[in-house]
């Protein structure tokens, strides 16, 4: 799971939604791997008003990143081709590949460990079996 | 200027909106002069179709993304009649003819839905006389490729309407070749080829239309909540977009253990075709209970919602409305 997506998603059970502490989700035990990618400026400043940066900062916090500007980068200093570089190693580079993601509110982790590397919203999220689909044959 | 773009003879309803569709993502003026003023239903349309652009840059643009177009022709002269395209043709460019004394030319007659016999396309290229090229005639990678496409009333509509077919055509269009669109990709996205592809992976066409319609593009964020196989993702990718999508159902997308090599199963896509920086994530989730936060994150969504019997409806919640108490396993939450 990458740092972006990390800033995309809350805890996807309906009565987390409304309480502030859902989120960012918290990663605790966390294994990075830093993946090489094509360098995208466009996209950073594209997205980087989408994204919460207080979370982003707490994030980066939990995951050992050295701490960010206290405020979003903005105007002139989306020029700087550092700081962009800087923002795509964090959000797009870096990759949770192992540990829990754990949703301050009800403490429920979306996150298995460890049979994917993808963040798992569905089990928790009302607590309850799915739907039998209805066998219909033709 | 006006040009003259040669469609593909598939999905023709979404043609046009495609163009158009291309046209305001790159910031295109375009405006349609003339598409299927003989059909009389939308299964009937000719594959010819005359827009009025700024230049010939913004004509090489256009069909640099369209997928349902084949190439595009600066129009030259059209008319029902050789007599009216060839007055067509002095009135247009009479005063362009010296640009091209020189250059090495081919000349071509193209029909739909009828044929010409090599002599009568001989015929058709000495009436041409008086562009006055001097050049060098070079059937292959000539300078300037000049085309005259011929539209026929073809069986399927005479079949369909009754219009009569005549060995004449109806319209006659003249051009100077431009540009061909990137047409060929769905050769090489195609699910026959493609590593890994699930029951209902979208038509690597369509799915480049439809990328097409939502407008992706470099810099952008797309998504699919019912990723599956990512038949989607790619193409939004392959126009640049970055991706994310989620199913509720993980083994879609993560595959099955042999299909893993590293990571999930539809990353074995993305590098297939060498857009593994265009790849986000993908996550397990229904999208009536969406993780994803309540503000605008995204540019685009694209997706095949689940229908039917291979791939019916799944969504959390039971019933009647109970809810489960969650299974705990030494203290912790089994799930």
């Amino acid at each position: 799971m990458k740092v972006i997506t990390a800033n995309f998603v809350t805890c996807a059970v309906k009565e987390c939604k409304t309480s502030a502490a859902s989120f960012p989700l918290h990663f605790h035990d966390a294994e990075l791997e830093q993946q090489e990618l094509d360098f995208q400026p466009e996209f950073i400043r594209n997205v980087l008003p989408r994204v919460d940066w207080d979370s982003l900062r707490i994030t980066a916090n939990e995951l050992g990143f050295p701490s960010l500007p206290e405020t979003k980068p903005e105007g002139d200093a989306l020029n700087e081709e550092q700081t962009l570089k800087d923002l795509h190693r964090l959000l797009l580079e870096t990759q949770v590949i192992e540990g829990k993601l754990v949703c301050g509110n009800c403490g429920h982790q979306p996150w298995m460990l460890p049979p994917s590397e993808t963040p798992n919203h569905v089990f928790n999220a009302v607590r309850g079996g799915s739907k039998k689909k209805e066998k219909k044959r033709a | 200027m006006e040009y003259l773009v040669r469609l593909a003879q598939c999905h023709e309803t979404f043609r046009q909106p495609e163009l158009q569709a291309v046209a305001t993502l790159l910031g295109i003026e375009l405006e349609t002069m003339a598409y299927n003023e003989f059909a009389l239903t939308e299964a009937l349309q000719t594959p010819f179709c005359v827009v009025k652009l700024k230049d010939e840059a913004a004509a090489r643009a256009l069909i640099s993304r369209s997928i349902l177009a084949k190439d595009i022709l600066e129009l030259w002269g059209q008319g029902t009649t050789y007599e009216e395209l060839h007055a067509d043709v002095h009135q247009r460019t009479k005063d362009r003819w010296a640009d091209y004394h020189l250059v090495t030319y081919a000349l071509a007659v193209d029909c739909f839905a009828g044929k010409r016999s090599t002599a009568k396309k001989r015929e058709i290229f000495e009436s041409f006389d008086y562009l006055n090229l001097k050049g060098e005639v070079r059937i292959k990678n000539p300078d300037e490729q000049f085309t005259v496409v011929e539209d026929y009333v073809s069986d399927v509509e005479a079949n369909a309407i009754g219009t009569e077919r005549s060995s004449e055509p109806r319209m006659i269009y003249m051009g100077r070749w431009l540009a061909k669109s990137p047409r060929d990709i769905i050769l090489t996205h195609t699910l026959k080829k493609r590593k890994y592809i699930s029951t209902t992976s979208m038509d690597a066409e369509l799915s480049l239309v439809t990328a097409n319609m939502a407008l992706a593009a470099p810099g952008k964020v797309f998504f699919d909540p019912f990723v599956g196989a990512g038949s989607f993702l790619v193409a939004a990718s392959h126009f640049g977009a970055l991706t994310m999508g989620s199913d509720i159902d993980p083994r879609a997308f993560r595959g099955k253990d042999h299909e893993r090599k590293d990571g999930m199963a539809m990353l074995q896509n993305f590098k297939q075709y060498n857009i593994v920086s265009q790849f986000l994530d993908a996550f397990t989730s229904d999208v009536t209970n969406t993780p994803l936060r309540d503000t605008a994150l995204l540019d685009g969504i694209i997706c095949d919602p689940p229908y039917g019997v291979r791939e019916g409806l799944r969504v959390l919640g039971t019933r009647d409305g109970k809810v489960i108490e969650p299974v705990v396993i030494d203290g912790v939450p089994a799930h």
